[in-house]
C-alpha cells in the first residue's frame, strides 16, 4: 500500500495544539487535583487558627522560587516548540534542555525543603494541615518527574531533528502536558504557601 | 495513509511575545510573594487568586496555545481555572463567617 501525505497548508481554523487524548488525560488530571484543592480549601475553613499557625512553619521563599523555576521552564518549553515549528529542531533542542535543568532545579528546591520539615517533625500524621501540604506537594512532585521524563524524551526528538511544521503533534503533546504541571502549581503555591 | 497537518506558523507566538509574557508571569509570582509576607485577610485572597487566575490564563491560553483551539477546550480549561479559585475563595469566606 503506498503512503501518501495528505497536506493542509495553513489551515486557519481552530486547532487544539497536540494529541486529543492527552488532552483528556490533562482534563482528568486537572479535575483531580481539583478535588484535592477544594478538599484542602474546605478543611482548612473548619480549622482557620490551625491552619495559619501550621503555614507559618513552612519555607514560602522555596514554594517562590519553585514557581518562579516552573515558569520559567516552561516559557524554555515555547520556545522550543516555536524553534521546531519554523523548521529549526536541532537548534531548539537546548531550550528543551533548558527546561529540563529548570524542572531539576525545582526538584532538588522541593528535596531540601522536604528535607528541613522532616527534621523539624513535619509527617503525614503530625498535623492535619502537614498531611494535606506533604500530600498534594508529593503528588504535584510525581507529575514534575514524569514531566521530565516527557521532557527528555522530546529533547532527544528535537536533537534527532524528529520535529518541524509537519510533525509537531508529539512535541505539542509532550509541551501541553509540562504546561499543565505548572498550571497546578499556580494554584497549589498560593493555596498552600500564601493565603491565610 | 499518513495524514500529516501543517502547523500554522506563529500559533505558538513569537520569541519576543514569549519573553513579554513571562515577565509578566515573574513581576505576577513575585507580587503574590510580597502579599504573603502581609497579615492576611478576605480582600488580599482576592488579589491573590485574582493574580493566580490571569497567570493560569497566560499558562493555559498561551503557553498551551489554547488560544486557537476550540471553543469547547478554551471553556474546559478556562472553566476549570474560573471553578477552583472560585472554591477556594468560597472557602475562604466560609472560614472567617462565623
Amino acid at each position: 500500500m503506498t503512503s501518501h501525505a495528505l497536506t493542509i497548508p495553513n489551515s486557519t481554523g481552530p486547532r487544539l495544539a497536540g494529541d486529543l487524548a492527552i488532552w483528556f488525560f490533562i482534563m482528568a488530571e486537572l479535575l483531580a487535583f481539583a478535588v484535592f484543592f477544594a478538599a484542602y480549601a474546605f478543611t482548612r475553613a473548619a480549622h482557620v487558627e490551625e491552619f495559619n499557625l501550621a503555614q507559618q512553619a513552612l519555607n514560602r521563599n522555596a514554594g517562590a522560587i519553585n514557581t518562579l523555576l516552573l515558569l520559567t521552564g516552561s516559557a524554555f518549553v515555547v520556545r522550543a516548540v516555536q524553534g521546531a515549528l519554523a523548521g529549526e529542531s536541532r537548534r531548539a533542542a537546548p531550550w528543551m534542555l533548558a527546561a529540563i535543568a529548570s524542572g531539576v532545579a525545582f526538584l532538588v528546591v522541593k528535596m531540601v525543603e522536604y528535607s528541613a520539615a522532616f527534621d523539624h517533625g513535619v509527617s503525614l500524621s503530625s498535623s492535619t494541615f502537614d498531611m494535606f501540604y506533604l500530600s498534594l506537594t508529593f503528588f504535584h512532585f510525581m507529575h514534575v518527574i514524569l514531566g521530565l521524563v516527557i521532557l527528555g524524551a522530546l529533547w532527544l526528538g528535537l536533537r534527532a531533528g524528529r520535529y518541524g511544521p509537519h510533525n509537531m503533534n508529539g512535541l505539542e503533546s509532550g509541551a501541553a502536558y509540562w504546561h499543565m504541571v505548572d498550571l497546578l502549581w499556580l494554584i497549589l503555591f498560593p493555596l498552600v504557601y500564601v493565603i491565610h | 495513509m499518513s495524514f500529516t497537518e501543517n502547523v500554522v506558523a506563529g500559533s505558538h507566538g513569537t520569541p519576543a511575545g514569549t519573553f513579554r509574557l513571562w515577565l509578566v508571569l515573574i513581576v505576577a509570582t513575585i507580587l503574590t510573594w510580597q502579599l504573603g509576607e502581609s497579615r492576611g485577610g478576605g480582600l488580599l485572597t482576592a488579589i491573590i487568586l485574582g493574580i493566580a487566575m490571569i497567570k493560569g490564563a497566560v499558562i493555559a491560553f498561551d503557553f498551551m496555545a489554547l488560544r486557537h483551539a476550540p471553543l469547547l477546550w478554551r471553556c474546559l480549561l478556562g472553566g476549570w481555572l474560573v471553578l477552583v479559585c472560585s472554591l477556594i475563595g468560597l472557602a475562604y469566606w466560609k472560614g472567617i463567617t462565623p
